[in-house]
């Protein structure tokens, strides 16, 4: 006889008949941790890629992934940031590579040392993310608005600052190169830059779970009339959100001088869709508030893998679109019935 | 006992709020002892909430002032009114719905780690608060809640309230303010709601209470302030007028004279 004897015996028996099956719990868990389902779709697309081109898991392979990923991968933190907030980052690409020029000409043109140039170049990237931050929290207008602006105004800047010239390889400062510098760690040949995108994300991650200022950005996203009622203030935290954006963008600026050994206008020309796509991938919602850093460090990496893996497989680069667009559409949908979970 | 000489734990005098040539507050005032429900009733627009809001710091009177436990201060916003002592719940809640309990809990005023941890690489204490939290959320007879590390989202409506009414136990040392804490309540969550309440009062917490809920002012409150044209137009208590009485002052038609109203406090009197 199965008499409930105690109340807890009572309790588990009521909680198990309130259990809605499987797909309530798959749902329940993708809630608490919303970078699961870009996890299981990384594993299976690498074992189907290594089934289909035994080259794709080879430590250079993998190795050469990383490297792809580390400009897009580093942006998409300044974005995952942004996104956080129910924002959207749609010049972090400008900032990034206006931050780049201004490094590299400052030293090559002006005859600044290059430490020097460097921390001219983060703090210029710093002061682009601050007029993001200004104008959102003062002139209150929409994210989507204003970085719509910045992206041209940011462009042009470069544009105008470059007058239409690349600096590259013998004439860059030592330093705007680190970048690209080789580490073998065992098989695997990883790159400063890639070291430093990690680094990034050890970071941010921690100062998001760990910090009050991590939980005002997610509280600040959710709902900001309560944050604002809970003492926060929204505009403050906004503002540093953009202006630490404008530092990570920056710093991305300088893992791209790296990466392609030359610093140009015309650089990662889809680096602000690119981070928009690996955040959304990796399980953070565009309506703010939910979402973690881990997940879009997975959602980039998916990004490079499936790109490589269909490459490797001897497929057409629009095959490599075809896929990010329905990952893309997948990743939303699913965030839209994971935010239905209730008690 | 004369009723003179008890100090109110906070007390408007003459508040005076006009937006344009709306007059919110006509020389408002409003006393609150300790260890009291005081309702706040009236219909809408009588300054109800502006009158709360000036005393949550929301909202700054034009005149007029707020005195807590007997010296007069000035709120600039809510945060300084939390910092005296006063916490409220908003009828909104007031929570991040993704964030979790403890999160909630603690918005705004989290809690760090000792040492090197929590003062140099600023990691918050989310150990503490949970257990912190889960304590809070008994003493409100919530206990059924275990995870304090559940999303708010996945509560229900009452114990949403809980959470709100938890956060405000745990900070407000002087008086807390429930704005329409029932309003979107079904009747079992109202009922636990009530409860708090009182159990909030009998730990010698003063409550105020705006309701629009007749049967729930009466149950629960000590003295009812009715508001009527931006003041005071009379206080009474449950059990010397009925509710047609309440209403019948709200509207203008029943006038009670001063000796007849419940100015002091009805609890402490009792004791």
């Amino acid at each position: 006889m199965s008499t409930p004897t105690s109340n807890a015996d009572a309790e588990a028996l009521i909680e198990g008949l309130d259990k809605k099956g499987f797909l309530y719990r798959v749902q329940g868990a993708l809630h608490r941790f919303p970078w699961l389902s870009p996890l299981l779709v990384l594993i299976v697309a690498m074992i189907i890629f290594t089934l289909l081109n035994h080259r794709f898991l080879l430590p250079a392979n993998l190795s050469l992934i990383m490297q792809q990923v580390s400009i897009v991968g580093a942006i998409a933190i300044a974005q995952t940031l942004v996104i956080l907030t129910a924002g959207i980052d749609l010049s972090v690409g400008a900032i990034a590579v206006f931050a780049s020029m201004v490094m590299a000409k400052t030293a090559f043109d002006q005859g600044v040392p290059g430490p020097i140039a460097l921390i001219i170049g983060l703090i210029v990237g710093t002061a682009a993310g601050a007029v993001n931050g200004v104008l959102v929290t003062r002139l209150k207008l929409p994210p989507f608005i204003v970085t719509l602006g910045t992206l041209g105004i940011f462009t042009a800047l470069t544009l105008i600052y470059a007058t239409g010239r690349t600096v590259r390889d013998t004439e860059l400062a030592p330093i705007l190169t680190v970048m690209g510098n080789v580490i073998k760690l065992g098989p695997f040949t990883i790159t400063w830059g890639v070291l430093m995108m990690i680094v990034l994300y050890v970071i941010f991650a921690y100062i998001l779970r760990n910090t009050a200022w991590g939980k005002h950005v997610y509280a600040v996203g959710d709902d900001p009339q309560a944050a604002a009622l809970a003492g926060i203030r929204v505009n403050r935290v906004l503002f540093s959100v953009y202006t630490v954006g404008g530092l990570i963008l920056a710093i991305a600026g300088w893992i791209t001088i790296g990466r392609v050994n030359a610093a140009s206008p015309n650089v990662i020309p889809d680096a602000n869709l690119d981070s928009i796509t690996a955040v959304v991938i990796g399980g953070t919602s565009l309506f703010g508030g939910r979402g973690t850093l881990i997940g879009t460090f997975i959602g980039a990496v998916l990004v490079g893998v499936v790109s490589n893996g269909l490459s490797l497989a001897g497929l057409d680069q629009a095959y490599k679109i075809l896929a990010i667009g329905i990952l893309v559409i997948t990743a939303v949908a699913l965030d839209q019935w994971i935010r239905k979970v209730r008690a | 006992m004369s009723t003179t000489t008890v100090q109110p734990v906070v007390q408007a005098k003459d508040l005076l709020k006009t937006f344009g040539r709306v007059v919110g507050l006509n020389h408002c005032s409003l006393e609150l002892y300790a260890g009291e429900v005081l309702a706040v009733i009236g219909d809408n627009g009588a300054g109800k909430s502006t009158l709360i809001k000036c005393i949550s710091g929301a909202e700054n009177p034009d005149s007029g002032e707020i005195l807590v436990d007997g010296m007069p201060v000035s709120f600039k916003s809510s945060i300084d009114a939390r910092a005296a002592g006063i916490e409220t719940v908003y009828q909104t809640l007031a929570v991040a719905p993704a964030l979790d309990i403890a999160s909630n809990m603690y918005l705004g005023r989290e809690l760090r780690k000792e040492g090197f941890l929590g003062k140099v690489m600023r990691q918050l204490d989310h150990k503490g608060m949970k257990v912190k939290s889960k304590d809070e959320m008994t003493r409100l007879g919530i206990g059924t809640l275990q995870d304090m590390s559940q999303a708010v989202e996945t509560l229900s409506g009452g114990q949403r309230q809980a959470v709100s009414v938890a956060r405000a136990q745990l900070f407000g040392s002087k008086v807390i303010i429930l704005d329409e804490p029932t309003a979107a309540l079904g009747v079992r969550e109202s009922n636990q709601v009530l409860k708090m309440i009182e159990g909030l009062r009998d730990r010698g917490l003063p409550v105020i209470l705006i309701s629009h809920n007749m049967p729930q002012v009466f149950q629960v409150a000590d003295r009812i302030h009715v508001q009527r044209l931006g003041s005071r137009a009379a206080v009474i208590t449950p059990s010397t007028f009925s509710m047609n009485d309440a209403v019948a002052i709200m509207t203008g038609a029943l006038k009670i004279e001063e000796k007849d109203q419940a100015m002091g406090p009805v609890r402490g009197a009792q004791a």
